[in-house]
């Protein structure tokens, strides 16, 4: 494969282009005897770097649009007879099953026009990666060739590399929010399909999930019913558990360390505290499975309780153990940040610690409290490993913590794990939650960051 | 302050006298009693977290740690008499040649016991007698000895996790087979060493033969594209927003962006990389590299943050001496600043990183989760990671995989706690203050 050398090759070109440009220069400067404009390294840039970004753009351009090129060249190439009274779905299984045998797996007995595709497919590849090579090591080449001829004393080579790196470093800050661009359009596009299939206040308020698709197309069966409000309503409580659990431990932790802990406690209690921060959720998962789900069941069979193996209680609790840090750090800031004057002032009028904690200290670090239980509640309700691993799978309106319930993420991983179709109303399903958790979660930030800033006390 | 209120609300007595009367001095030691209880909550608090990750750890420990070594059963291969062509060592009759040898543990054993005798070591081993010979032809038409890992059942069965004196029916090895497996002990055939196996070899459906090491490898790709992505592109936005970007609302709009994305469920990123890069731009499903591309995506706000904060932290100085010996606003910042920020970054860098490790969900959605035997050889080809292994072995319902995931997660904890010991050591060995 000659691409495989592409990247060395192209290495190689840029640092010879460097050290070209560098020599190329230092040679004329001498020659006219005159001090260039730039320094040395600057034209050794300026020839680097027209020689590595138009080949970049073309590689890129080409590894995205190569590929269709040439899949539209072999569907457009089959014989009539073939495609003949196919629609787009069928079109592309066809497409699916060429690209199959020309990956070497081959199922049944392929007619011979399918064959030949494949093989056609095979070969068109091979030409588009060799012209790939070739194409990139010419403009790479010709961009050289062009630009060693502008090295000279009186060119201005820092002013071009640096409005170069300018762009690029405004492309790099671009891309966050090409990145939030992609999330909402995919989440739309693929939404909007989905409410083509489902009507949207269905989605919305409906009381029934049970996205069950018949597996054959002409099986009788339910069409499935895709009501949000359950798969909301277990969201809300296993957030609601969480919290409950989050809120009291977390809080009391940061006032403690805050105000009451001497400062050797505080500097080792704190970093172990926050080790909860830094456990993967699948570990989570994993231990309210193991340990926290039939504790609770034995507990409860103890006292005569019946609760499911997967309640929405070990989920919760387990998600609230894994939000302590995260409020408590954040109120721990938020403590931090009412100043001194107003403890020692408390402190004169003959308050306790707790009076002053209670009265003075905590109303006036309520809002960074408040911001942090609200990006605490977002994260709760996005958090998804587990309740993936520790909740349940079927939709459940229930206010019973010791009841099996599901949750929006849980829904979005299981409608997506798997061979996954683009044109099930299931998988698009999943998009629409998908639409909707990031909906909310952003709702959930942008109000925590609003509370925080304008109802913060400044003390200046 | 309601006790204050009314001390200070009573004219006649002064603080003074109301403290010191009787029913003060109760009241005085009523409120420092209340202080002492909301400290002692505190302290509460403060150990159910702290006894929830001992707790957490413990169970991951004690349910874990028996993974890391593998009941092995010495067995005798014979050769002499094997049909084996040299110039074809795959295609010999490995499954029958594992038998005999299986069978000739137990001479006292009737043939109709044979199934009882093969349940006794794994069912990889035709394969592993195979790959011993093929690793070494000369073994051909000789007699040697060689270590099988044993089945599940009696692995556990070894290790103590199988109570010997339940009902019969109750436990999933029957009175024959602990016979057996103490007939074996007896002749010394049974040895317990290290399991090499959980770091070498990939995904199996049987948990005796069982490893990490596909997902090991396939979270090293993931991580890797991610950091090749993530950092220069995250460092490049951070440089841009931090030292050139005009105060606008354009970049105040990529600064918000940046927060938001940061607070975004990781799922949906998931959702994202489904959407664009597996169905849009057709990449294959699992690859690590699409793995780790969804997961720079995650990462670079983390990344972004973290290198603003550390090029914050820069005194103004370094740039003012800078452009004062004429240095472009540019040169000011690649050559003097960055290198004073490069720590910090780093250190951001790196705990973006272990954050990313850790991640599952967007990871399931691009199919990282698949059942893959083979370590991948490349970033297109099919993998998982360690974090999505955990999960495919937690659903497991061999008992072997009890241990196995935990262990798993240990060793995913280890990586993780090594990344981080990197960034604290690299905080203070590098970072300087002013």
């Amino acid at each position: 494969m000659l691409t495989s050398y592409l990247p060395v090759v192209l290495g190689l070109l840029i640092l010879y282009s460097f050290v070209m440009g560098r020599r190329r220069i230092r040679v004329a400067a001498d020659a006219q005897a005159v001090r260039p404009h730039s320094q040395f390294g600057y034209y050794g840039l300026y020839v680097a770097l027209w020689c590595g970004l138009p080949a970049l753009i073309v590689v890129l351009a080409w590894l995205m649009f190569g590929p269709v090129i040439v899949d539209a060249v072999v569907m457009s190439s089959l014989p009539d007879q073939v495609t003949a009274g196919l629609d787009s779905a069928k079109l592309g299984l066809l497409e699916a099953e060429i690209k199959a045998i020309a990956g070497g797996v081959v199922f049944g007995e392929p007619s011979a026009a399918v064959v030949a595709a494949a093989e056609r497919l095979n070969s068109l590849r091979g030409i588009s990666s060799t012209a790939m090579f070739v194409v990139v090591v010419c403009v790479a080449l010709g961009a050289i060739a062009y630009s060693r001829r502008r090295v000279a004393p009186d060119f201005r080579a820092r002013n071009k590399v640096e409005r170069t790196t300018f762009w690029l470093m405004v492309l790099c800050s671009v891309i966050a929010i090409v990145t939030t661009v992609g999330i909402v359009l995919s989440l739309l596009f693929e939404s909007f399909r989905f409410f083509q299939l489902v009507p949207f206040w269905e989605f919305l308020f409906g009381t029934t999930w049970d996205p069950q698709m018949p597996i054959r197309a002409d099986q009788v069966a339910a069409e499935g019913a895709f009501g949000a409000l359950p798969v909301l309503a277990g969201t809300v409580l296993i957030s609601v558990i969480a919290m409950l659990v989050a809120i009291p431990v977390g809080l009391l932790t940061a006032i403690y360390l805050a105000e009451y802990a001497p400062g050797r406690v505080r500097a080792s209690v704190k970093p172990v505290v926050e080790i909860l921060a830094g456990i993967p959720t699948i570990v989570y998962g994993f231990f309210a499975v193991l340990t926290v789900a039939p504790w609770l069941r034995q507990m409860g069979a103890a006292i005569g309780l019946d609760v499911a193996p997967n309640s929405a209680m070990a989920a919760g609790a387990v998600m609230g153990i894994m939000i302590i840090p995260f409020i408590s750090s954040l109120s721990d800031d938020a403590l931090h940040a009412v100043p001194q004057s107003l403890r020692d002032g408390a402190a004169a009028l003959g308050a306790t610690r707790r009076e002053t904690i209670i009265q003075v200290i905590f109303p006036a670090a309520l809002p960074g409290i408040v911001g942090g239980i609200l990006l605490a509640v977002s994260r709760a309700i996005g958090e998804t490993m587990i309740v993936v691993m520790a909740a349940g799978l079927i939709a459940n309106a229930t206010a019973n913590p010791f009841e099996a319930v599901t949750t929006v993420t849980v829904q979005i991983v299981t409608l997506l794990i798997g061979d996954t179709e683009f044109d099930s109303p299931k998988t698009l399903a999943a998009f629409a939650l998908g639409l909707m958790l990031f909906v909310i979660t952003l709702g959930l930030n942008l109000v925590a960051l609003t509370v925080t800033k304008k109802y913060r006390e400044r003390y200046e | 302050m309601s006790e204050i209120e009314s001390a200070m609300s009573t004219p006649p007595r002064t603080i003074g006298q109301e403290l010191m009367s009787e029913e003060g001095a109760r009241r005085v030691r009523r409120r420092y009693r209340a202080d002492a209880r909301f400290r002692a909550y505190g302290i509460i608090a403060i150990c159910i977290a702290l006894g929830v990750l001992a707790i957490l750890v413990g169970t991951l420990v004690s349910s874990g740690y028996t993974a890391f070594v593998q009941t092995q059963v010495r067995v005798t291969v014979d050769l002499r008499d094997a049909d084996i062509d040299p110039a074809d060592v795959r295609a010999a009759n490995w499954r029958g040649i594992a038998t005999g040898a299986i069978e000739s543990l137990f001479p006292d054993l009737p043939q109709s016991d044979a199934r009882v005798m093969r349940d006794m070591v794994s069912q990889g081993a035709p394969f592993i007698i195979r790959d011993a010979v093929m690793d070494d032809p000369a073994l051909i038409g000789t007699v040697f000895d060689i270590e099988i890992p044993a089945s599940d059942r009696i692995d556990q069965l070894n290790k103590g996790a199988i109570d010997r004196d339940s009902p019969a029916d109750h436990r999933v090895v029957t009175d024959q087979q602990i016979g057996l497996f103490d007939q074996l002990e007896a002749e010394g055939r049974i040895s317990t060493p290290f399991n090499t196996a959980l770091f070498t070899a990939a995904d199996s459906r049987f948990p005796e033969l069982a490893g990490l090491w596909g997902a090991i490898v396939g979270s090293f790709y993931a991580l890797a594209v991610c950091l090749v992505l993530a950092f220069p592109i995250g460092i490049a936005a951070a440089i841009y927003l931090e030292e050139f970007a005009p105060k606008n609302r354009w970049t105040e709009m990529i600064e918000i962006n940046i927060n938001n994305l940061a607070a975004v469920p990781s799922v949906v990123f998931g959702l994202l990389g489904l959407a664009v890069f597996l169905n849009v731009f057709g990449m294959p499903r699992s690859a690590p590299l699409v793995g780790g591309m969804t997961l720079a995506l995650m990462t670079m706000p983390t990344i972004i943050i973290a290198s603003r904060a550390a090029l914050k932290a820069v005194p103004p100085s370094i740039r003012e001496g800078a452009l004062g010996v004429g240095a472009s606003h540019q040169q000011a910042v690649l050559h003097h600043v960055l290198p004073l920020a490069m720590p910090g970054m780093l250190t951001g860098t790196i705990i973006g990183l272990a954050q990313a490790l850790g991640e599952t969900a967007p990871l399931l959605l691009i199919g990282m989760n698949a059942f893959i035997t083979a370590a991948p050889d490349s970033m297109l080809s099919p993998s998982t990671a360690l974090p999505t292994q955990i999960y495919i072995w937690a659903d497991s319902p061999e008992r072997g995989f009890v241990a196995r995931t935990s262990a798993a997660i240990l060793v995913l904890l280890g990586f993780l706690v090594c990344m981080n010991a990197i960034a604290i050591w690299l905080r203070s060995r590098l970072e300087r203050r002013w």
